[in-house]
């Protein structure tokens, strides 16, 4: 890419030229051949073709109320469902992490490992088709919405817990000492010291957590939801099969934005702050 | 007040008995044996390394010691059944690095161990902390968070975290060690008027002019052993042991460098 180089041999090539010059050169050529090739594309494409594919407003039209009132909400619910649990087991796989009872340790470890290395579709099938088969007459609260959240949050609880774990392991040692010190069980200094904390430093990450739940939630379909359950992968996928368009499609992934973006920026921010803090 | 034992009497604050510690392989304290009075104010001196931190931490047992017993008014620190949470509210601590909590204010700091361990009621909890505020001097900080403070004040809102918990002795590891020169003498001053309120203190510090003011006692350590200790103004003045000797001279004086000391400074960064 660069033409930046210290090599002494292309630095005689061009004896004529400063670096610095060479690198506003390169610089003109790669924008030029962007222009170039946006210009072909544009110019090949057959717009009332193209947005006859991935824009219809009919489509869109026939869409909406509903993306929104049963995809978008859906999606969100799954999400945050998925969230708690993962948050409340993850949290709690973290102390045992960290506890000085070895199998505690152990079981936090193996659950770890073994829940990230499985791909979260795998465990929801698991969850949905194992658990009941295993314990006949076992229902989830709220039918789907609860195999949902512990399906999905099997697994991003495996995750929170690695993130957790380094933001406990964050905080420094003199914090437990002073608070140990000060008379604390270790419990406490746990619960009102340091966790809180740790919490700080995982918001970003946590947050990033929350955005790939809402993109996972798009595989709850493989359970056999009902119209009112559809989340907005599926919502689109039935209008795709029924309209033969992409516009459904292009619709679902819009309304994910409108939830991941926000999220981002939320992260972004928090960023920014608690480096300021620092 | 009232959930505090009285400790029998003629028992000593702190009794240290043939007390050693080793980190793996490396044996920090060799067979260390102290007593300190109810009211009396040590001071611990001595060469980095020489183990004063581990020893003083072995005293409310954040380091485990290897073997030996240590005594705390009436209760062993080191039985196996000791409830070290409920021996360690009688005795405050003081670190280097001030650890005072981030995430509370200055007298959320002072409250949290108060209302959590001693179970006092909030609006009692923050009498006493105003009160301790106001004796070192922070009361004007009190809604600040710790590090919008200065080292100095830090310290000093450390120390009344401290007072705040009534302990019945206070330990002090080099508390102005890691202070700007011209924030020293702040908290100095608030550890002086301590000590003259009849506090029972152990202070690790490096502060010779201090140590030889305040202290009754100055304990001298070196490679994990007591090598000397005594009256303040004999062990700092008129120190009997050649080590003791010279480890002031250095410390008194750091301006004179021997040349041995430079040759072999110069071996070991280039070993
Ligand atoms: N947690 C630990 N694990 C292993 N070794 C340790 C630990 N704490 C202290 N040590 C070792 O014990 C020895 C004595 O340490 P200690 O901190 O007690 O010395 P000190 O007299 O307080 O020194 P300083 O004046 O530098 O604070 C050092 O060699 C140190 O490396
Ligand atoms: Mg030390």
């Amino acid at each position: 890419m660069s033409t930046q180089t210290t090599h002494p041999a292309t630095e005689a090539a061009a004896p004529r030229l400063t670096r610095r010059q060479r690198a506003r050169l390169s610089l003109g050529v790669q924008y030029a051949l962007g222009i170039a090739v946006i210009g072909l594309l544009a110019f090949m494409t057959d717009w009332a073709t193209f947005s006859a594919a991935f824009l219809r407003f009919d489509i869109l039209e026939r869409m909406l109320p509903r993306v929104i009132l049963i995809g978008l909400v859906n999606t969100i619910i799954y999400a945050a469902l998925a969230f708690i649990f993962a948050f409340v087991v993850g949290l709690l796989l973290a102390v045992m992490r960290l506890s000085s009872v070895a199998a505690y340790r152990w079981f936090a470890g193996a659950y770890v490992e073994f829940f990230r290395g499985v791909p979260a579709l795998v465990v929801l099938f698991m969850v949905a088709y194992g658990i009941p088969n295993a314990f006949p007459g076992f229902q989830f609260p709220g039918d789907k919405y609860g195999m949902v959240m512990v399906g999905l949050g099997i697994t991003a609880a495996a995750y929170m817990a690695e993130t957790f774990r380094a933001g406990i392991q964050a905080v420094p040692k003199g914090q437990l000492e002073a608070a140990r010190t000060l008379g604390m069980s270790h419990t406490r200094t746990m619960a009102t010291i340091v966790i809180p904390q740790a919490f700080r430093v995982v918001i970003p990450p946590l947050t990033n957590e929350m955005i790939l739940l809402v993109k996972d939630s798009s595989l709850v379909y493989v359970l056999g939801v009902t119209a009112a359950q559809y989340e907005l992968t599926k919502f689109a996928q039935d209008f795709l099969n029924r309209s033969v368009n992409a516009t459904p499609l292009i619709v679902a992934a819009l309304c994910y934005l409108a939830i991941t973006l926000p999220l981002s920026g939320l992260v972004r921010r928090l960023e920014a702050r608690y480096a300021k803090a620092r | 007040m009232p959930t505090q034992p009285i400790p029998a009497p003629g028992s000593h604050a702190i009794s240290i008995r043939n007390l050693k510690k080793s980190f793996g392989s490396n044996e920090v304290l060799k067979d260390i044996s102290l007593e300190i009075e109810p009211g009396e104010v040590v001071c611990i001196i001595g060469p980095s390394g020489s183990g004063k931190s581990t020893l003083l931490r072995c005293v409310n047992l954040l380091e485990v010691p290897t073997s030996g017993t240590v005594l705390v008014g009436p209760d062993e620190v080191t039985h196996p059944d000791a409830d070290l949470d409920r021996i360690r509210r009688r005795i405050g601590m003081v670190f280097q690095s001030f650890n005072l909590f981030p995430h509370l204010t200055v007298l959320e700091n002072l409250t949290v161990a108060q209302i959590k361990v001693l179970k006092r009621r909030k609006e009692d909890a923050i009498a006493t902390a105003r009160l301790n505020l106001h004796r070192v001097g922070m009361s004007h900080k009190e809604d600040a968070y710790p590090g919008q403070l200065s080292g100095g004040q830090q310290q000093r809102v450390a120390i009344a975290r401290s007072l705040s918990m009534e302990p019945q002795l206070m330990l002090f590891d080099e508390p102005t060690s890691a202070l700007d020169p011209e924030l020293v003498g702040e908290v100095l001053a608030v550890m002086k008027s301590l000590a003259n309120e009849g506090m029972t203190m152990v202070i690790v510090t490096h502060e010779m002019a201090f140590a030889r003011e305040v202290a009754d006692r100055v304990v001298f350590m070196d490679g994990g052993y007591i090598v000397e200790q005594g009256l303040a103004l004999e062990v700092i003045g008129n120190p009997q042991e050649e080590r003791t000797q010279s480890f002031l001279h250095r410390v008194l004086n750091p301006m004179v460098i021997d040349a041995a000391e430079v040759i072999e400074a110069e071996e070991l960064s280039t070993a």
